[in-house]
């Protein structure tokens, strides 16, 4: 089987999950009653709306028809675009867009820096074994796992935004958020990607630049201290693993250095593993975008739906659910393939 | 003095020796049950170490009249040695019912979610075919979805119905945790099944039930241990971030996350009112810590791939 019909097979695969998925949240939807459900379907506030306008609503949006009808209009407004309205935050697409960048800026600070630290963490730890490299690792990544997010993100926010004041809450200070609406109106900034430490390069602010950063220090060193713990471990086991194979033997037989063996020959076989983890690593962040982002105030996707979250906002956290498992599964499909590419036993397998 | 070991108990009286003996010369593990005790003695004498006022539920923390209906904390005083937290609750109060709570909350889960797991796994396992296909399908579609966020959905929409918080939290978790345990009764039960003494069982006509419950459960039972063991901690850290986001326990409630929660608004007087989170912080990780190096522990003593290195 090459790589190709590996690939259609694993994207067939895909489709009951993905199915599954949304039946999932449906099913959790029913559980509401129909007059708070309507929430799902409308597009504009339902404050304005009475009583009869709301069972107007309920009879247009199908609740009171049998489960599979229900299901199939509600699946139909969802490929639509429309994922309701929240009666806190307004419309749920429009605020999913809106309050993407935020996010997608932590993460690309936090993932590379975690993919890298984890392994190069794990790797010297194994070929350190028992040495002192190896314990102060064991002993972080023990605590990294331990240590509850939400915990680590207030001890940081106490010392260094309440205490010493290095940085504040949020994208940017406030002086500087705000100034930040002048110069769109002046025309001196131009919004390009809508993530600031990038626009901030591209428009030429190196003070919104450094603004930014930070702010962001924070929050990634809470995002990557929770996540490369488990990294570090696989990484960890796996370079042992792959460092006590009978090829290391030969290698060495071979007269090779001690750092050719480890970096060229063992190193290698030791990452396989380590690229699966990543996948969970993309649903581990997810979940710690929640919290981070609601410790930090940070506007984006995580703070929207922990906010929902403490005022039972269903229409937001359904679609916050939706998204997340989305992205979780489409990570997940990515690794499976870079796997298959790294390691043809998979696909030949 | 020696005691007489009846010669079909023997190989479990040397097990458990092993067993001692592998706790004893790893630091760590020791280090993992002496915490996990602490925190056991700690719920099972809070009546005695944080009496509560008679008649009242003790979960819920007492303010203390005497200091008024001031918000701010008060700083720790021989009364209240962790200091008092939002409206005069008293930290050393909450910290003491709050490990009470925890095992309560873990224990609820566990057993729930390992009974779902052993029944769900067996059956997946041995009858194999379309039942087992419909059930991993199933657990596929559980573990799609981040597991704390699928638990915040499920106890927001909960709630929308009626529940009471912590009942949703409770439910929400046993959803998230049954795929993991049954996944793994289900793929001991594969390897167990075509062992040599599940065939003279069925030749000597024992029954499915018996050859389930009596043959391939005790061999499984070894990994759902190791794997509850380890998922103690993180069932309250879960709850504890669930508590952390408003959901969950409610305010004054003896529930470390909560605590944190309600702490959280101290937080903009950075050190100046720090034993209002910082205490209930410490219990959780010290909680969760002790329960991961027990769980690494069993493993190194249970699992048959580790155990004699």
């Amino acid at each position: 089987m090459g790589l190709r019909e590996y690939v259609i097979r694993r994207l067939i695969l895909l489709i009951p999950v993905a199915l599954g998925v949304v039946i999932l949240i449906f099913a959790l939807l029913q559980v509401v009653p129909p007059t708070r459900r309507v929430l799902v379907y409308l597009t504009g506030s339902p404050k304005e709306l009475s009583r009869e306008v709301i069972q107007g609503y309920i009879k247009m949006y199908g609740l009171d028809q049998p489960v599979w009808v229900q299901f199939a209009i509600w699946l139909n407004e969802v490929i639509h675009g429309n994922l309701g309205y929240s009666e806190y935050t307004g419309p749920v697409l429009y605020n999913l867009l809106k309050r993407a960048p935020a996010t997608i800026e932590l993460v690309i600070y936090a993932a590379p820096l975690i993919i890298l630290i984890g392994t190069w963490a794990g790797i010297n730890a194994a070929v350190n074994r028992d040495k002192t490299f190896d314990h102060i690792s064991r002993v972080l990544s023990v605590l990294g796992t331990s240590l509850p997010s939400f915990f680590f993100g207030i001890v940081l926010s106490a010392i260094f935004i309440a205490t010493l004041k290095w940085t504040g809450p949020g994208r940017l200070s406030p002086q500087m958020d705000s100034y930040l609406t002048v110069l769109r109106r002046l025309g001196q900034w131009h919004d390009y990607t809508n993530l600031i430490t990038i626009d901030a390069l591209l428009n030429g602010r190196i003070d919104y630049f450094i603004d930014a950063l930070k702010h962001l220090v924070l929050p990634v060193t809470v995002l990557v201290f929770i996540n490369t713990a488990t990294l570090v471990r696989v990484a960890r086991s796996s370079m042992l693993e792959a460092l006590s194979k009978t090829y290391i033997i030969a290698a060495k037989a071979k007269g090779l250095s001690q750092k050719e063996v480890i970096y060229k020959h063992a190193r290698r076989n030791a990452l396989i593993p380590v690229v699966t983890l990543s996948g969970l690593i993309v649903g581990g962040m997810m979940t710690g975008l929640v919290i981070t982002e609601t410790v930090f105030l940070f506007p984006g996707l995580g703070h929207w739906a922990a906010y929902a979250a403490q005022r039972f906002d269903v229409p937001v956290v359904a679609a916050y659910a939706l998204f997340s498992a989305i992205v979780f599964v489409l990570a997940n499909l990515i690794v499976d393939i870079l796997y298959a590419y790294i390691d043809p036993r998979i696909r030949l397998g | 003095m020696k005691i007489k070991v009846p010669e079909r108990f023997e190989p479990t009286v040397k097990e458990i020796k092993f067993i001692l003996k592998r706790v004893k010369d790893t630091p760590l593990s020791l280090a993992g049950i002496t915490i996990v005790l602490f925190f056991v003695f700690i719920a099972v004498f809070a009546p005695i170490l944080a009496p509560p006022a008679p008649g009242l539920n003790p979960y819920i923390i007492p303010r203390d009249e005497s200091l008024g209906f001031r918000v701010e904390p008060s700083p720790p005083s021989s009364t209240h040695p962790f200091g008092t937290t939002m409206l005069q609750r008293d930290v050393y109060y909450g910290c003491i019912w709050g490990t009470r709570w925890a095992f309560e909350i873990a224990l609820k889960v566990i057993i729930a979610i390992v009974f779902i797991g052993v029944i769900l796994g067996l059956i997946a396992g041995y009858y194999g075919g379309v039942i087992d296909e419909i059930l991993m399908r199933f657990t596929d579609i559980i573990l799609a979805f981040p597991g704390l966020i699928l638990a915040m959905c499920m106890t927001t929409v909960l709630t929308q119905a009626g529940w009471t918080t912590i009942d949703s939290v409770l439910l929400s978790i046993v959803l998230i945790g049954w795929p993991g345990y049954t996944r793994l009764i289900r793929g001991e039960t594969l390897r167990i099944k075509n062992e040599d003494f599940i065939e003279a069982a069925r030749a000597a006509g024992s029954s499915d039930l018996r050859i389930m419950f009596r043959h391939i459960l005790p061999n499984a039972i070894y990994s759902v241990i190791i794997v509850a063991s380890l998922d103690f901690g993180s069932i309250v850290l879960t709850t504890a971030a669930l508590s952390f986001l408003g959901l969950g326990a409610p305010t004054g409630w003896a529930d470390w996350g909560r605590m944190i929660y309600d702490g959280m608004s101290f937080v903009r007087g950075g050190l100046r009112w720090w034993w209002s989170w910082t205490y209930p912080g410490l219990f959780i990780v010290f909680f969760v810590l002790g329960w991961s190096l027990l769980g690494d522990a069993l493993r190194d003593v249970l699992d048959p791939l580790y155990r004699r290195k």
